[in-house]
Order: structure tokens, then C-alpha cells, then sequence
């Protein structure tokens, strides 16, 4: 990806032109002065200095938003950085970012929290740290949600860490109350899982792995949808996995409307028989589930169960990940993958909408954060991606920007490409695209 | 080559044809065993390390037995599974061992799939010697060969496999192997230790020993780790052995004798008794020599070329 500072003034010039807000779709120019939207649509006074980007047969909308992922700093720079992060969200569509607590230390007090922000502010993209609900992510005492909060967290997770104490995860929800946050909990009965290496299936007992069943995700979902409506809190049920959770979501989201929740592309689009290759970027947690399950899943989307697309994007060092199944990290980058992995199972293989697929990327995840949604008004921040919805391309390794290359798409033909990312003044182009 | 597939990794999925080859090179070897000088030159040059990440006497020794009498070279490698987390990877320790030219792997290690692993980081031949709670192929091998000697057939065999099937990897293989053989399987142990899909296999499941022994013409009684005994998954011994031993007593109520298998060591009084263990109806010391010569006809097909 190729970066460089937007011109003073510059057009997008004859894209089609996608508002997620409106659910439009129309033949267009933008705009962008000084890095804002000056102008949306049919317009001839263009000043002459401007730089034109050719936009013929692409597709423009709004910077797509992924409210989880991973970026490993501090603690494991090896694995990724905020400043490589950044990168790897440009070159996959996003322009805004949130990231979890769970780096070494945790981001579980103001100060780390002023960290993330400050050494954000040099990130060509808007990065968000969610804090950790518990100190050291113990899962027993409660972090100071208020002053991180004025330090800029915009959630609150010990994502990785499952929340076993259905007290704590009460008071926790009781606390963020009020400050209307989403309180995000990694659903996972530890003791039902127990260490399992990959979701319980014939193909579990099959490979002789531990099996995760895939009612220690519902037993806890259950439980946190439960304790939402006796909080009447903004509950947010991550990377969810199973027929079961989809249910239960569709059941009690009824009765709590701030209830929301989200699926990764990996979810959506491999299932359980890709393990039979013991191949360890197929480990992630929650694991990859059934035929059956990712079905829900896709169902989920389609009626709004689930309200957006987030990429867990985990990286992982090569030593962590080439070793033996039981030693191999959880996890799998996501960032630069997703448009191409969702709009190929969405829209090609599922008859979802370009535009609704594009909602599940931009406005419902920015919804469940509380951030702008409407990008295209006039003195909006450019946050805009440029795209190919029919273009096929290989995931390789050597288009990664991601310091970790663990993904377990590496080979997949892919369907969709990102041309161009705006964030922050800035302009990068996808030089494989 | 020889036989379809580079290694032994498993017998999931591994050619009926193939494992007929191997076990009728077993009874070839297993006649050179019997002979006063029991070695043959067969793997002069060939040079195989036994790459051990958990502890193992028997498969240990029986691999290197089986490797002397082929005049192959061996070397030993063991370390505990506790100092490959701290220390070197396992893919720096493979990677160090092929470097020393050799032509073949034979491990043990406690997590499933490694062996695939390892032929991922190394050209050598990998022939897995139990991976934690996945496959023994090579046991599976001997006990099939065993079965042969003493039915002249597997095909239609109504095989009774009884214990801890959820852990053992001796049961795992064997219902590969078995099923692919044409012999029929029932599984017999506690529910808590039965995977939950077994049957997806197309098998059948009991809990209750007196029918899988009125059913059966040949047991293989597993064996029952003594760190399960006690904790939630086995509440005691008596209670393992009230349920599930197979005791004489258990025997002479059925008319009909069957065959009793075991791949040591023999936990006795616990899942099987002395007198069983001793019998006639136990053919446990010759499973113990048609390792030997299992492994001798594995190790010969993958690494010896053809039959001369």
C-alpha cells in the first residue's frame, strides 16, 4: 500500500457512488478539500489544480469501521504494532479501528488507554482502545470505565479472557450503564471447553483433538443476554459461532434492544472439515463450527440477528503458529482478508446486497460504537473506500501488511479488492489491485 | 514405491490393499524371528531415529528391535513434552535432526496431528508412533496381524474394543483399521469416555460388558491410565472394575470363547484380571512379537523399496 497526503483538493471521479446511510446507489463525483467532503454527486465547478482519481467502474462509500481486533501493543510488537495495524486496516478498507485490551499489560487503566490514543494520533486510520472490564483482566474487579473513558476508550472487553463470574459480569453491566457503553464479553463456558483445541464434531473425535462443544458459547451467551435485560444495559456479543447463539440473540434482542452482536468473516466462511489438515491457522477461539452453524450465521446477518461483519484480526508470529496443534496461538489476522472473504460468501454465494453488505461493514458497526454515521454530508472527515466488487485475486503472503501472516485464507481466490483507502488526510493505494 | 503413501501417519483413510501388504510382510518377518539368527540386511545404510517427546518402553523398544534386525541404523532422541514448551520447537528440533541426513522418523509426541506437522519441516519418511490422543497406527497393525493369526481373517470378525476410547489412540486406529478390514466394531465404556460422534462411524456402543462379551469373538481391553482413576471421569477402580472388567467370572458365564487382546502394560485387577491376562483365551505375548515384526514390515515398506 502506497500512502501520501491527499491534495488540496481532490475527485473521486466517475465511481459508482454507495451511501450505507441513504441505501443509495448512484453514478458520481466526490469532492474532498482539505480533506473533508466539500461536494457528493453532479457537480462541474472543479477547481483546475485538483488531482483526479479515476474511479470508472469502481465503487465508493464510507471507510469501513471493524470494532475488534488485535494490534498487540504494547507487549508483542513483533506481532503487530498500532503503526503496522494501521496499515493493514488501510489496505483492507478500514478507517476506523477498535482494538483489544488484552496486550501485555492489559489496557486496563487510564494511562494505557492515553498511550493507545496518543501513539495513535501518527496512524494514517482512527484507532479506539476498548479497555478491559477487569483489572489485569482477573475477571473479579472492575477497571476505572469512567476515567479511561474521558482518556478516549470507547468500549469495554477482557476479550480472550471469557468472564466465568455471571456476579462480575452483572456489576459490570450495571457500571457501564451509566456511561451507555457496550460491554463486550468472549461468551466461553472455560470449564465446558476445557482446553478444547477445535469446535466437538466426528471431526474432533475423528483427529483425536480436544472438542469445544458449541454449547459453551450458548450456556454463556445465555447468560449475558439474561443479565442485559435484568441491567437493561448495552450488551455486545462478539464473534459469535453457533446456531444456538443466533437463536438465542434473535430470541432476546426482543425484549432489549441495545442488545448487539457481530460475526468474523472466518466464521462465515470456513467450516469445521478445513481442520482435517491440522493446519494451525485454523485454530481461532471461538473455533470454527459446523456446516450448520455457519449457515445460522449467514441467516443471522441476512434478517439482522447479527448486526455487523468484525475481523478478530489476531496476529501471530510464525513460531506461534508453525508448531504442533496444542501449542499454536488462537487466531487469525482478519483486516486485509474481509472484503474480499464476505463479499464472496455474501454477496455471490448468499443474494445479500452490495448495500447491505456495505451497511454491515460501515454504518452498524459505527451504530454500536456511537460514532458519526453519516460520512457523506458536506465538512465530514474523508473517511471513504474505493473498490472492485467483481475483481477475483489470491490472498498471498506477500500482500500482507500485517507484520503476521497467519491467516488461513493464504491461497483463497478471493472476490473483491480494495483500490483506495482515505483516512486522516491521507490517500493509500492497494498497489496489487 | 512400494506402498501408495510416503508415511505411516494414521490409518485414516489408508488403503485396505496396503495394510494387507504390510501384515503379509509381518508373517514373513515374523518366520524370520523364529529362526536362531533373527537378523536379515534388508536396511543396511538406512538410518532412522526414534524421536520420543513422551515416555514409551515397549513401542520404543519394539521399534528398535524391529530396526536391528534390518541392520538399519537407529538413534534415540527423548525429551519430555514439558521442555519443548520452554525450549527448542519442535520445528527447529526436526529440522536439526533431518540435517543430520537421515532417511526416516519414527515418533511418538502428546498432541495429535504432529506427525502430519513433521512431514511439513522435513523430507524423511515419518511413521507415527502414537500421536497423544489421535492414532497408533503401528499398534492398530500388530493387533489386526494378531487377529489374523489366530481367526485367518479379519473380514466380518465381531471386534469388541472396551475402555477409555475418548484418549486412546490404540482404540482410534483401530476402528480405522478394523472397519476399513470389513470387521465389525462395538465400543464398550463409560459414557464420560466415549466421543460424543463415535458412531458416526458407523459402529455400535455399550455400556454393558456381559453383552459386548456375548456378542464379540475377540476384546481388545484397553488400558485404563491410573491418572483418570478418582476424578470426575472414573470415580474409583472397584467401580471401573464392578462395570467394566473383564474378569474370569464375567468369562465362563458365556459359553462362547473369545479371543482377548490388550497393548500393555496391563493394569491387572483393574481392567483385566490375572487369570484372564494369563489364559489361554489371551494372545497378549503374541501381539508383543507380531509388533516386532509389524513394524519390521512397515519400516522395510517405506524405507526398504521393493520385496526381493
Amino acid at each position: 500500500m502506497r500512502l501520501k497526503s491527499l491534495a488540496k483538493n481532490t475527485i473521486l471521479k466517475g465511481g459508482i457512488i454507495i451511501d450505507p446511510v441513504k441505501k443509495t446507489q448512484n453514478q458520481g463525483d466526490i469532492w474532498l478539500e482539505d480533506g473533508l467532503i466539500k461536494k457528493v454527486g453532479d457537480f462541474d465547478d472543479i477547481p483546475s489544480k485538483s488531482e483526479i482519481i479515476d474511479c470508472k467502474n469502481k465503487y465508493i462509500t464510507h471507510g469501513f469501521c471493524d470494532i475488534h481486533s488485535h494490534f498487540r501493543e504494547p507487549g508483542r510488537e513483533d506481532k503487530e504494532t498500532l503503526r503496522s495495524g494501521s496499515l493493514a486496516a488501510m489496505s483492507g478498507g478500514f478507517t476506523r479501528v477498535c482494538i483489544m485490551a488484552n496486550t501485555d499489560p492489559p489496557i486496563d487503566n487510564p494511562e494505557s488507554i492515553k498511550f493507545i490514543i496518543e501513539k495513535s494520533k501518527t496512524c494514517p486510520i482512527h484507532i479506539h482502545p476498548i479497555g478491559a472490564i477487569t483489572k489485569n483482566q482477573n475477571g473479579e474487579d472492575l477497571t476505572e470505565m469512567g476515567m479511561m473513558l474521558s482518556e478516549g476508550a470507547i468500549a469495554f472487553s477482557d476479550d480472550g479472557i471469557p468472564i466465568q463470574n455471571s456476579k462480575v459480569m452483572r456489576l459490570a453491566l450495571e457500571y457501564s450503564k451509566m456511561f451507555d457503553v457496550p460491554i463486550i464479553n468472549h461468551a466461553e463456558d472455560i470449564y465446558l471447553s476445557s482446553n478444547g483445541l477445535m469446535h466437538e464434531s466426528f471431526v474432533s473425535n475423528q483427529l483425536g483433538l480436544i472438542g469445544n462443544p458449541d454449547s459453551s458459547e450458548a450456556i454463556m451467551v445465555f447468560r449475558d443476554l439474561e443479565l442485559s435485560l435484568i441491567t437493561n444495559s448495552k450488551l455486545h456479543v462478539p464473534h459469535v459461532t453457533t446456531e444456538k447463539s443466533v437463536s438465542l440473540i434473535r430470541e432476546i434482542k426482543n425484549k432489549n434492544k441495545l442488545i448487539t452482536s457481530e460475526v468474523t468473516p472466518h466464521h462465515i466462511y470456513f467450516n469445521v472439515e478445513y481442520l482435517r489438515s491440522f493446519n494451525t491457522n485454523f485454530k481461532v477461539a471461538p473455533p470454527i463450527r459446523s456446516e450448520n452453524d455457519r449457515q445460522a450465521l449467514i441467516n443471522g446477518l441476512k434478517d439482522g440477528t447479527i448486526d455487523c461483519i468484525a475481523t478478530d484480526h489476531a496476529p501471530h508470529s510464525v513460531q506461534d503458529k508453525e508448531t504442533t496443534f496444542d501449542l499454536a496461538d488462537c487466531g487469525m489476522i482478519g483486516l486485509e482478508s474481509c472484503f474480499g472473504a464476505v463479499n464472496k460468501v455474501l454477496t455471490k454465494n448468499n443474494e445479500v446486497s452490495l448495500i447491505d453488505l456495505i451497511v454491515l461493514l460501515t454504518v452498524n458497526p459505527r451504530k454500536i460504537m456511537g460514532f458519526e454515521i453519516d460520512l457523506f454530508s458536506p465538512g465530514s472527515e474523508a473517511e471513504i473506500v474505493i473498490f472492485d466488487p467483481v475483481k477475483e485475486w489470491i490472498f498471498s503472503s506477500e500482500k500482507i501488511k500485517s507484520k503476521s501472516k497467519n491467516s488461513a485464507f493464504l491461497g483463497e481466490n478471493l472476490i473483491g479488492t480494495i483500490d483506495y483507502t482515505i483516512s486522516k488526510d491521507i490517500i493509500g493505494k492497494n498497489l496489487f489491485s | 514405491m512400494v506402498l501408495k503413501e510416503k508415511h505411516l501417519l494414521g490409518l485414516d483413510g489408508y488403503p485396505k490393499k496396503d495394510i494387507q501388504k504390510i501384515i503379509k510382510t509381518a508373517f514373513n518377518f515374523r518366520e524370520v524371528l523364529e529362526r536362531p539368527i533373527k537378523k536379515v540386511p534388508s536396511l543396511q545404510g538406512v538410518t532412522i531415529v526414534n524421536l520420543f517427546f513422551e515416555n514409551s518402553t515397549r513401542t520404543r523398544i519394539s521399534f528398535e528391535l524391529a530396526q536391528k534386525r534390518l541392520s538399519a541404523d537407529s538413534v534415540n532422541f527423548s525429551a519430555s513434552s514439558s521442555s519443548l514448551k520452554k525450549g527448542e520447537s519442535f520445528k527447529d528440533t526436526a529440522q536439526n535432526i533431518e540435517a543430520m541426513k537421515i532417511d526416516a522418523v519414527v515418533m511418538r509426541h502428546p498432541t495429535p496431528g504432529s506427525p502430519k506437522t513433521l512431514t511439513e519441516f522435513i523430507d524423511a519418511c515419518v511413521i507415527n508412533a502414537g500421536d497423544g490422543t489421535h492414532e497408533h497406527p503401528t499398534q492398530a497393525i500388530l493387533d489386526m496381524m494378531s487377529l489374523e493369526e489366530k481367526f485367518g481373517k479379519i473380514s466380518g470378525l465381531k471386534i469388541g474394543i472396551v475402555g477409555d476410547i475418548l484418549h486412546s489412540r490404540v482404540a482410534l486406529s483401530n476402528i480405522y483399521g478394523l472397519l476399513t478390514m470389513g470387521a465389525k466394531v462395538t465400543l464398550c465404556g463409560p459414557q464420560n469416555l466415549i466421543p460424543r460422534y463415535i458412531r458416526d462411524f458407523g459402529l455400535n456402543v455399550t455400556h454393558k460388558i456381559d453383552e459386548l462379551i456375548e456378542w464379540a469373538d475377540a476384546i481388545n481391553v484397553l488400558r485404563i491410565q491410573r491418572e483418570r482413576m478418582g476424578h470426575s471421569l472414573i470415580p474409583s477402580t472397584r467401580e471401573y472394575r464392578y462395570l467394566f472388567g473383564i474378569t474370569k467370572e464375567r468369562l465362563d458365564n458365556h459359553k462362547k470363547e473369545i479371543v482377548i487382546l490388550h497393548p500393555g502394560p496391563i493394569n491387572r485387577g483393574v481392567e483385566i484380571d490375572s487369570e484372564v491376562a494369563d489364559g489361554d483365551q489371551a494372545i497378549i505375548l503374541d501381539q508383543v512379537l507380531n509388533g516386532v515384526a509389524s513394524r519390521m514390515a512397515i519400516l522395510f515398506l517405506l524405507c526398504g523399496g521393493s520385496i526381493k
